[in-house]
């Protein structure tokens, strides 16, 4: 301890105090505090960049997201056009056969009945025919009766014979 | 691994061969007294030599021959507070053959201290051959001044161009600055921040950076061939120790001051053995830091020195050459311990700092 003493000398402790606050001080001012705020402030700019960047790179992301959003939507809305167009034709064709058939049926009809009305005219012309046949006939089997009954009567059977009626 | 075995194995060798060398010319030399005589010499020489170059001086010297009294180097100022300041060049005391007389005071050069004698120059010694003549208030610029006002202009040129580089540069370091700027995030980031925390750590960080890079570098010029010896001085471990105690006792919070005399969590007669350990542990810290830089830097002077002079009593090729390797690998040694003893000086005050500076009560169950 006493060597420790003897070792310690009092002039070099107060310049080494006086000399390192000097450097403390100094240093403070034209070292210290230009090299640490020039630090902090490379720091926070390094680090605003990058949250800058990591934005940037969002908002990238963001973009796509919406551009792929928006094609898939446009590809559904064609899907749902092409499907809507594809039913829209099905159905009028099927319509505008429906409505053929309905008036083909009409037109049908219209000459069944046309047909049916000329038939029936045609057999009333026939039966006054027939009955104005009939009548010459008559007129005829009248004046042979007149001259000849049974030869007459048998006429008459065998005109009668042979206009059959249908 | 193989490089390394192969170092291991020759080195061995080496210490071999100059051990047995040695052994063998240690009893043809006992014959020629002469030689031995002459080895002693050499050992008392060197002897005086380290203690010499460890100690502090008035001398600024290079080297030096004892047996002309020759010294390369300059003298530097004595400034002596005695019936006020009395001021000369120590090349008055001749190296201690002659009085120095300033002022019609006499002082006199005994084992590099600055006794107050007469005009013939007489030292009273008492019986353990201690000089009992009055020692003069001593504020010499002595080799160590010299050697702290040379690390403290190489320390503030370094950081102030590195500061300018900031400025021109925009906010880059060119040059060494590259290699400094780190170790200036390093002490912010691993030493300050995770010591004081992240609220209190500025106000502390120009002492922490001013005293690492001081004690690095002081540390340093100490390895040069001029023979400085600055943080290996009691005095200047202790001026910077005392900063830190000064420091940590003037900007500690109330918090500091009851975890010494109060600690909070523990029984209380547990506090009342504890207050006057703190107490003392308050001492107690600034004295382990100035001895712990002062012993680490002293002993690596010592050795190195004490290597080098057995290259003299050796006096062979191989223990020479071997000696002068050890010297070596110890000098890249202190190179380590320069860094690492100026860390954690660094980081003790640090933490000390942190102490004083805590705030928060601690969650303790009371």
């Amino acid at each position: 301890m006493e060597k420790l003493v003897n070792l310690f000398s009092y002039g070099l402790f107060f310049w080494q105090i006086l000399l390192f606050l000097a450097l403390l001080l100094l240093l403070k001012k034209f070292a210290w505090k230009p090299i640490l705020n020039a630090i902090d402030e490379r720091e926070e700019g390094i680090k605003n960049a990058l949250d800058e960047a990591e934005n940037a790179r969002k908002e990238m992301q963001n973009l796509t997201a919406d551009n792929e959003r928006i094609l898939k939507e446009a590809r559904m809305q064609r899907d749902s056009l092409l499907k809507e167009a594809r039913e829209m034709k099905e159905s009028m064709i099927s319509e505008a056969k429906s409505e053929a058939q309905q008036q083909a049926q009409k037109v049908i009809d219209q000459a069944k009945t046309s047909i049916e009305a000329e038939k029936q005219a045609a057999i009333a012309d026939i039966k006054n025919q027939v009955a104005e046949l009939s009548i010459g006939i008559a007129e005829k089997v009248i004046k042979n009766e007149l001259a000849d009954k049974d030869k007459q009567v048998k006429l008459v059977e065998e005109m009668l014979k042979e206009i059959t009626i249908r | 691994m193989y490089k390394r075995n192969l170092v291991k194995t020759l080195t061995l060798l080496l210490l071999v061969v100059a051990f047995s060398v040695n052994a063998q010319h240690e009893p043809a030399t006992s014959t020629h007294e002469k030689q031995a005589s002459s080895k002693k010499d050499y050992k008392a020489e060197i002897k005086a030599e380290i203690k010499h170059h460890v100690k502090d001086s008035y001398y600024f010297d290079f080297n030096s021959n004892s047996e002309t009294g020759e010294y390369n180097g300059f003298s530097l100022p004595v400034i002596l507070y005695d019936n006020g300041l009395q001021v000369f060049m120590s090349s008055k005391f001749a190296h201690g053959k002659k009085v120095a007389e300033v002022g019609g005071n006499y002082y006199k050069l005994y084992h590099n201290k600055i006794y107050k004698t007469d005009a013939e120059g007489v030292l009273q010694f008492d019986e353990h051959h201690h000089p009992t003549n009055i020692k003069p208030l001593d504020f010499s610029i002595t080799k160590t001044v010299v050697g702290i006002i040379i690390v403290s202009i190489l320390v503030f040129w370094l950081f102030v161009s590195l500061a300018k580089s900031y400025a021109k540069n925009g906010a880059i370091p060119k040059g060494i600055g590259r290699f400094f700027e780190p170790l200036v995030i390093y002490i912010r980031d691993e030493i300050a921040i995770p010591s004081i925390g992240h609220k209190h750590y500025k106000k502390y960080m120009p002492f922490l950076l001013t005293v690492f890079f001081f004690v690095w570098f002081s540390n340093l010029i100490g390895i040069t061939p001029f023979g400085l010896n600055v943080t290996g001085n009691l005095a200047v471990t202790a001026a910077l120790a005392f900063l830190t105690f000064i420091i940590t006792q003037f900007t500690s919070k109330p918090n500091y001051w009851k975890h010494i005399f109060w600690m909070p969590g523990v029984p209380w007669i547990m506090k009342i053995v504890l207050a006057p350990i703190e107490l003392l542990g308050v001492f107690i810290k600034p004295f382990a830091l100035t001895l712990r830089l002062f012993a680490n830097i002293f002993a690596g002077h010592m050795v190195i020195y004490s290597l080098l002079g057995l290259i003299f009593i050796f006096h062979s090729f191989i223990g020479g050459s071997l000696s002068f390797g050890l010297a070596l690998v110890i000098s890249v040694l202190e190179l380590l311990v320069a860094i690492l003893q100026a860390y954690i000086f660094t980081m003790l005050s640090a933490l000390y700092f942190g102490m004083a500076s805590e705030e928060h009560e601690m969650e303790h169950t009371e």
